[in-house]
């Protein structure tokens, strides 16, 4: 029950995304259609899932005051291993993605979870816990990618169900911002009528 | 004139917040007040053109010949975290009134996506030293303007009668969507 609760949390009750607010720049910049939010969303799902594993390994043999060099030496050598498995086996995501692969190791949530959950917990309850986040933050880039590709291009995951454009605005940068907008305001209403 | 237009495409055309979405944790969170917006950003100028040249030197002299180039994100985000301690100590003894000004915004700076992400940008744009430091310049100028002009709006922002689900973090963003609308209409320019 317990290793559910620390799962879950992520996903809905903790989002990063829509409640905590952290990992904003890959939030905005790659959602332009659900595929990329996808594609970026299991890209850090993997990033924080695997840092999580090797930095509770590690963390009894380190000292204190190294600790965030070595956290951050761990993730991005995941980040390489993502960068460079993606430009093999996906280029056109590899391309679409760009900047905001490299960017992962800067990403607030991976560092965050290891600062946070570094000093407690057992091995299975942090890994679970980085799972829970990472699948979260796949969910809401999987939505507001598909929000933005629907009223931007008007198509779901690259299937057309329109002719012609969508609302152009919702494809480029100020429409990452509005549509965030929006989704945080519905979230906040639903979880007023919840409680 | 070549400079020039990296600067302005920089700082108008591709602002680096509000058209290549980096930078939002700080655009976000250090944005609530004009003197925490202008302190941030001497900041991150300072950091970002320090990490550039030492960043483009590394990769240029070092990775590049010794074929490691894959290596980069880990040999940048070391360098700037590093960096960003050596400039704390660093002002820390020789000028403790900017140290007074910048001290509380430094640490947040290694985690701040612009500082990596110009560093990354400049390796791939093909710059040469020079230009990967106007442009530097440029993208911390930019990161300014966004996040000075967003300040003042959020200032003005306290004193309105807003919904309540809309209150903080969702009104901002539909602010920052306008702001972008707005810097929309550089398109073109360069």
């Amino acid at each position: 029950m317990n290793n559910w609760k620390n799962f879950s949390k992520g996903l809905i009750k903790d989002n990063p995304v829509f409640v905590l607010f952290l990992g904003l720049c890959p939030v905005l910049g790659v959602t332009t259609s659900a595929i990329n939010g996808l594609g970026m969303g299991l890209a850090t799902t993997f990033v924080l899932t695997m840092s999580s594993v090797i930095v509770s390994l590690i963390k009894n043999f380190i000292p204190d005051k190294v600790r965030i060099p070595c956290f951050i030496v761990v993730i991005a050598t995941f980040v390489t291993v993502v960068e460079l498995v993606m430009k093999g086996y996906l280029p056109d995501l590899y391309k679409a993605l760009g900047l905001f692969i490299p960017l992962i190791v800067v990403n607030c949530i991976v560092l965050g979870r290891a600062e946070a959950f570094a000093s407690k917990n057992n091995l299975f309850a942090y890994v679970l816990d980085g799972l829970g986040m990472g699948l979260g933050f796949a969910l809401a880039l999987t939505i507001l990618g598909t929000v933005r590709e629907v009223l931007g291009s008007g198509s779901i995951f690259g299937m057309k169900f329109i002719s012609g454009d969508g609302i152009l605005v919702f494809v480029l940068a100020p429409g990452a911002f509005l549509a965030l907008g929006y989704l945080i305001v519905i979230m906040n209403l639903v979880k007023k009528k919840l409680s | 004139m070549e400079y020039i237009i990296i600067i302005i495409s920089a700082v108008f055309v591709s602002n680096i917040v509000l058209s290549q979405f980096l930078g939002i944790c700080p655009f976000m969170g250090v944005s609530n007040k004009v003197q925490t917006a202008v302190g941030m950003t001497g900041a991150v100028t300072f950091v970002m053109v320090i990490a550039t040249i030492v960043t483009y030197l590394l990769m240029q002299y070092v990775l590049i010949p010794l074929g490691i180039d894959f290596a980069r994100t880990i040999t940048f985000i070391l360098v700037i975290a590093f960096l960003v301690q050596l400039v704390e100590i660093v002002l820390k003894k020789v000028s403790p009134p900017l140290y007074q000004a910048l001290g509380i915004f430094l640490p947040l700076i290694t985690t701040n996506c612009t500082v990596l992400g110009v560093a990354v940008l400049v390796g791939q744009k093909d710059f040469n030293l020079l230009e990967g430091v106007v442009f530097a310049i440029g993208n911390a100028l930019g990161f300014g303007l966004a996040l000075i002009t967003f300040a003042g709006i959020r200032e003005q922002l306290e004193l309105m009668n807003i919904p309540k689900a809309m209150r903080g973090i969702p009104i901002a963003f539909i602010v920052a969507g306008i702001l972008a609308l707005a810097f929309m209409g550089f398109a073109g320019i360069v």
